[in-house]
């Protein structure tokens, strides 16, 4: 069974804004039943530009189900402008973390808002269509490059089977694994080149103690906790003291015989990469 | 609130009779069977019952059980045996619809050890066509590998047909029986396999115990080596508790075949005709006259497996579903596939399977509470019979 927080469950059992708007400003089409899951989203849109209505329809698990409702609780209110700037992210977050395999439920919410921003402008009609200039990477899923590149982005993902988790590519017949691996050392590869040399040096340089000390909090939060959790483990942060960050694995990771390099690669590595490269961890 | 179980083929209740049974045998008679003290000893002649009892169900020779610790490790045993003992032959036969104990397992041997092997498929109600199958036959057949019953449709297979074709062309042949045994007769005098798989814990006995049926004069290759334990065809110390709740459980399942099957199919007919009857755009999986009296696989079209299951878990019915995203992976089941189940249908299939522990009571409130939350479902879908939005 997966594990679902306490507010998928919520708005799996009670979703909110289910349903269709007669003469809606956009509507978003995307997903089909051979997919398994599928969305349209409905939006309203006032002279101000302010989303004042939203509804959707699912097909799909809890999941789908439940980050619909929920992105239509954050659109609610919202300029386009802003609701633009909704990722899946937002979505996940807002539900209170989503399973890494469910991850796609919430970019599927994402690509509809999209869409239905597109229908309002008068850009595209409500089904999504890809353009053909992109490569059609998943021909299971007909999932394209550019919906992978982005997840990858947007999500930092580093692994063949994150892209699945998060695009459903390469969760068929496996035969885009190769072109996915690709994709992961382009869409890298570019982020490294986009970066302005401007940039500090490292995410935590110039920050005080206290900022530093909430990066780390939030890292262990959001990147290293959830990929624990997914094992039936978790971590608890004891202490900052200057350099070393004294951490408490919990749950199936205490005592796990891989729980040493769990606490380099992932642990260390994180903190490394996302707060400062001259942090070390160890274990209370 | 009371759980409504209707997932007896995913695991089943231990009958409280074998649960007193087995009771003595863990913390009073807990001798080792192969020590050479009576304390010992006296555990091993409850072993040689249990032996006898699991042979009397499939009328074999009980010297012809193995005791293994699951239904995948009887599977895996015979299937490895017959490819080691036979090392010059390179194929194996099986089908697209076998539990993941032997399809994964096949797909393994195909990939890492480079055997060929011919995946039979099936007609869209899960029916096996024999002139394929006796085509698919070669020289250099080691082993085939069809199961007695299926897990998801309750489809039953002609088992001794295939078998008798297979001992007429000299071939190994193995039956992963695991849903059939303790459900309907399984006669291994008239039904000439060489090997049989059999799991405890789907018959009203616990988790980790099961038995393999190996014909005498069979070849075998031991899988686990060690000890003399299973006549050293087995090695381990023997799960003294489960191989004696297994032979009780064996003894129950024999006495209470017959009315049993009366009685559960009887329960699942009302079950399965009810929801048909009340639920538009609903469809039966499998070979509706030639299955196990307990199995119903139903396809509600249009709405999602997952979602389904966990609305009637709200209400504590608990079934399983052959969705995409009840099985981890992101394609629906291997079985609804090779039936080639229409994704409408594929994704929305929900599989309830029953036992002599169900009551017509639980029967009537599944009936009652199932169809509206079909309906619910599908007001939140943006598909119906109108709008099939195949993309």
């Amino acid at each position: 069974m997966w594990e679902y927080t306490d507010k998928v469950k919520d708005h799996f059992l009670n979703p909110r804004n289910a349903g269709t708007i007669e003469d809606a400003d956009g509507v978003g089409e995307v997903g089909s039943l051979a997919c398994g899951d599928a969305l349209t989203l409905y939006i309203q849109v006032d002279d101000d530009n302010i989303i004042t209505d939203a509804k959707f329809q699912t097909f799909g698990c809890a999941s789908a189900i439940a980050s619909s409702s929920a992105l239509t609780e954050l659109l609610i209110g919202k300029s386009v402008e802003d609701a633009e700037k909704l990722t899946n992210k937002d979505i996940a977050e807002y539900l209170g973390g989503l399973p890494r395999e469910k991850m796609h439920c919430s970019v599927m919410g994402q690509e509809a808002l999209e869409q239905a921003i597109k229908n309002m402008r008068g850009e595209a009609p409500p089904q999504a269509e890809h353009s053909h200039e992109g490569e059609l990477i998943c021909e299971c899923f007909g999932i394209f490059d550019e919906e992978i590149l982005r997840a990858i982005k947007d999500n930092d993902l580093q692994t063949v089977e994150d892209v699945t988790n998060f695009t459903k590519a390469g969760g068929g017949c496996g035969k885009c694994i190769e072109d996915l691996e690709r994709l992961l050392v382009q869409a890298h590869g570019e982020s490294v080149c986009e970066t302005p040399s401007s940039e500090p040096a490292f995410p935590a340089q110039g920050m005080t103690n206290i900022q530093r000390m909430h990066l780390i909090e939030s890292v262990i939060d959001d990147d290293i906790r959830p990929a624990l959790q997914t094992d039936g483990g978790d971590i608890k942060l004891i202490d900052i003291d200057g350099g070393m960050v004294v951490v408490q694995f919990m749950g199936m990771c205490s005592g796990c015989p891989s729980s040493q390099a769990t606490l380099h690669n992932l642990v260390e590595g994180k903190l490394k990469e996302k707060v400062d490269p001259d942090l070390t961890v160890r274990e209370a | 609130m009371k759980t409504i179980y209707l997932d007896n083929n995913a695991t089943t209740q231990v009958d409280p009779a074998v649960f007193e049974a087995i009771k003595p045998y863990f913390t009073e008679l807990y001798g080792n069977p192969s020590s050479m003290h009576r304390f010992g000893g006296q555990v091993g002649v409850e072993i040689k019952k249990a032996r006898a009892s699991v042979a009397k169900i499939l009328n074999c020779l009980p010297e012809e059980i193995l005791f293994t610790s699951c239904g995948s490790e009887s599977d895996n045993t015979a299937i490895r045996s017959a490819l080691t003992a036979q090392p010059k032959k390179r194929h194996i036969i099986t089908t697209a619809v076998e539990h993941p104990a032997v399809l994964s397992f096949c797909k393994f041997l195909e990939k890492k050890d480079g055997y060929e092997v011919t995946y039979l498929g099936t007609d869209e109600h899960g029916r096996l066509d024999m002139e394929k199958y006796k085509a698919a036959i070669r020289p250099d057949t080691a082993i085939i590998s069809i199961m007695w019953a299926n897990n998801e449709t309750g489809n039953i297979y002609p088992i001794e047909e295939m078998a008798k074709i297979a001992k007429d062309k000299d071939v190994l042949f193995h039956t992963d029986a695991v849903q059939a045994v303790g459900k309907v007769p399984i006669d291994l005098k008239n039904v000439p396999v060489d090997m049989l798989s059999l799991s405890g814990h789907k018959l009203h006995a616990p988790k980790g115990v099961g038995a393999l049926f190996i014909r005498k004069r069979s070849p075998f290759r031991p899988f686990l080596i060690g000890g003399h334990q299973e006549g050293s065809r087995r090695a381990g110390t023997e799960n003294t508790t489960g191989i004696i709740a297994l032979g009780k459980a064996c003894e129950l399942a024999h006495e209470h075949m017959d009315e049993e099957n009366i009685q559960v199919r009887a329960l699942r007919d009302k079950l399965e005709n009810g929801l048909l009857a009340a639920v538009p755009n609903s469809i039966l999986n499998g070979d509706k006259d030639n299955r196990l009296p307990n199995t119903s696989n139903i396809s509600f079209g249009y709405v999602e497996g997952e979602a389904i299951l966990l609305m009637i878990d709200q209400v504590g019915i608990a079934a399983s579903s052959g969705s995409a995203c009840t099985s981890g992976s992101l394609e629906p089941s291997h079985v609804l596939r090779a039936m080639d189940v229409p994704f409408t249908f594929a994704h929305g299939s929900i599989r309830f399977s029953l036992s002599r522990f169900n009551t017509e009571e639980e029967i009537d409130f599944v009936l009652k509470t199932i169809p509206p939350i079909i309906e619910n479902l599908r007001k939140l879908s943006p598909f119906s019979s109108e709008k099939q939005g195949l993309g």
